[in-house]
């Protein structure tokens, strides 16, 4: 199968442009772009090397192990591994339903790390773009950048970051390494203090995720005719979905829609998960395309995130998120939004929906309780999943007699959304880049898209002495002719 | 009441000698300890610098960062850094120096002196330990960063700067 921009006919033949972002030892992704002479487009791909070795990572291991060490996967979302891998877990050790107490527990956990993530997102990746446009100074197109502007907006970020992650202390023991999700349930509850330490924030939380939605919506609604085509293209779309369809980041069935939103398959047990979703391996790439089965490899691709999941529940349980859910909907007129900048308003609405939930399990008195584990039959198999912030997250497991973890399949939201962000930079790459000069500006609006799904390209890696980012035209023979970079 | 100090330790465990952050962080921990030093400093250990690290920057009197380089002077480099902007790609990256100047621009106000100790790392595989290389090198800074905890005071920090260059 080819798509169309994936494979050139003659590539020996066209210059090369590498957007290289983060030139990493392990962990990076890079876009290469083809060109011909005329500057006219013939291939385009996006590479994510990042997630080689993760299985191999946790196969060996003994099982109760693995809740911790998978949070080393990803720097930005280790809660998200955390907590599918202990929902995989809580199958394999026979806890069929937790204790009131366990759930609501991980539930805070999950929605503290969904709030934190999207405003990270938002206030660090997404406005400077937005606040300032594509082609804008590139020393303003970064957080800083929105400080020095909009110095409210930015406050608001970092301080909506800092109550997600004292969500995640409070739940997971640490701000980093926590262990409060095991196997059958959690190992902690909150204490009133914890409590009454986050009561006294979340209401500004609400409020200021309420703001963040609105400036959003303002800056989407303003410019339709970009903000509604830029990168666009049209696919299915999954997600779980909770109790009665509504919108839930932590437990539910499989649903997934075609493009124009029509059901494909609804009230999937996520244990049969690969009955329904295979994954193609590419020559060019090491991470996998899934696929739907019963579509087939060429149409059965899809979406996950925000966009997704916004458009793919029936409703939101929460008031504030719900009401904006319409407007989203009535603005869409009808029929799905596939445009990749409404990821932004999507992941605002989300935000919004985490902060009101958040809010109310502050005031349920079931964290406070003591009931916190469960066990039940012993399994050789299980599977966990949860709507992490970019997208769904799937974890499966085998055991063996002696507890080791002898199979470990992953398949994280970067993966589920590979076709769609291929197909959203090739979008790009047709409009603005396709016969014309390339310089920064234009290869950032490959980058705006990227942006827009956020991938996971250096997780949890951190070091100094990267490079700036890199970008080479490089002739036939291989000869770098032209260069940008950033420092 | 905030230590005067705050050290941030950023790095991945599990990821080779991205763990020279975290190494350095329980060596620390522990060392602070056995000093009767720990009042003065706090420790902050995460897997990457992110822009809520600005707001532990309030009321201190110092700062510093410890993380591995990829590519850096071997066994280490100490610095004083100001703040700065850089273009970001992705919510997976954000350099010392733009947390220093997220807390410029939220708290309206400069930020503490501020340096950071980076020690070369080799390799950054997922699942591998620290290599021996790495060992040396975190061995060699952490007499300096020794030296810096029982002197915790600008001058001596800047000296120390000084005495070690890029």
């Amino acid at each position: 199968m080819t798509y169309q921009l994936e494979t050139a006919a003659h590539p020996e033949t066209l210059r090369r442009v590498a957007i290289d972002p983060v030139s990493r030892v392990e962990g990076h992704g890079k876009v290469t772009i083809l060109l011909d002479d005329q500057n006219k487009v013939h291939q385009v791909r996006l590479h994510i090397v990042e997630f080689r070795g993760f299985e191999k990572f946790i196969q060996g291991r003994p099982y109760w192990e693995v809740p911790v060490m998978v949070q080393r996967l990803c720097g930005i979302c280790p809660v998200s591994h955390h907590l599918a891998a202990s929902k995989a877990l809580d199958v394999i050790v026979g806890a069929k339903k937790l204790t009131a107490t366990a759930e609501k527990m991980r539930r805070l956990m999950h929605y503290g790390q969904m709030l934190q993530s999207h405003a990270l997102h938002f206030f660090h990746l997404c406005s400077p773009d937005l606040l300032f446009g594509f082609d804008s100074d590139v020393t303003k197109r970064n957080i800083v950048g929105v400080a020095a502007a909009h110095p409210e907006t930015a406050k608001r970020g970092v301080l909506l970051r800092r109550f997600g992650q004292e969500v995640i202390r409070v739940t997971a023991g640490k701000r980093v390494h926590g262990t409060g999700a095991i196997p059958g349930g959690v190992n902690k509850a909150l204490t009133i203090a914890e409590r009454d330490e986050l009561l006294k924030d979340v209401y500004h939380i609400v409020q200021w995720s309420r703001d963040a939605v609105h400036l959003i919506q303002k800056v989407h609604t303003q410019d339709p005719g970009l903000y509604n085509s830029f990168g666009i293209f049209r696919s299915n779309f999954m997600s779980l979905v909770g109790h009665n369809g509504d919108l839930d980041f932590y437990h539910g069935t499989l649903r997934a829609r075609d493009d124009n939103g029509k059901i494909i398959f609804d009230h999937v047990d996520y244990q049969q998960y690969n009955q329904y979703i295979e994954e193609e391996v590419r020559p060019w790439s090491y991470m996998k395309f899934p696929y739907f089965k019963s579509i087939g490899k060429e149409s059965g691709w899809y979406k996950v995130g925000p966009l997704a999941r916004v458009q793919n529940c029936n409703q939101i349980s929460t008031p504030f998120a719900e009401h904006e859910r319409k407007e989203f909907v009535d603005y869409a007129g009808g029929s799905p939004m596939h445009a990749p900048l409404a990821y932004h308003w999507t992941r605002m609405i989300e935000m919004l929906h985490a902060a009101e939930v958040i809010k109310e399990l502050l005031h349920d008195d079931d964290l406070l309780g003591s009931d916190l584990m469960v066990q039940g039959e012993r399994q050789s198999e299980g599977v966990g999943v949860i709507e992490a912030p970019r997208g769904t997250l799937f974890h499966h497991y085998r055991v063996d007699e002696n507890d080791i973890v002898t199979m470990a399949n992953l398949i994280v939201s970067t993966t589920n959304n590979n076709q769609a962000m291929n197909e959203a930079i090739r979008h790009v790459a047709r409009c603005y880049l396709h016969g014309h000069e390339v310089t920064e500006g234009l290869l950032n609006h490959i980058e705006v898209a990227i942006r827009a799904f956020d991938p996971c390209l250096s997780c949890a890696t951190h070091a100094l002495g990267k490079m700036p980012l890199e970008v080479e035209l490089v002739d036939p023979e291989g000869r770098i002719v032209h260069s940008l970079s950033r420092s | 009441m905030s230590a005067p100090v705050v050290i941030f330790a950023v790095g991945n465990p599990s990821r080779g000698d991205d763990a020279l952050g975290p190494e350095c962080y329980g060596q620390l921990e522990k060392w602070l300890k056995n000093e009767n030093l720990a009042d003065q400093f706090e420790l902050i250990e995460d897997f990457q610098l992110q822009i809520e690290h600005a707001l532990d920057l309030q009321s201190r009197q110092l700062a510093l960062f410890i993380d591995a380089g990829a590519n850096t002077p071997a066994p280490y480099t100490f610095r004083r850094i100001a703040p700065a902007t850089g273009a970001a790609c992705t919510t997976h990256e954000l350099p010392p120096e733009a947390v220093l100047q997220v807390y410029v621009q939220t708290e309206g106000e400069e930020p503490p002196p501020a340096f950071v100790l980076c020690i070369r790392g080799e390799t950054f595989a997922l699942g591998e330990g620290l290599s021996t290389a790495a060992k040396h090198h975190l061995d060699t800074a952490f007499g300096l960063l020794a030296g810096l905890c029982r002197q915790p005071a600008l001058a001596a920090w800047q000296a120390a700067a000084n005495e070690n260059p890029e």
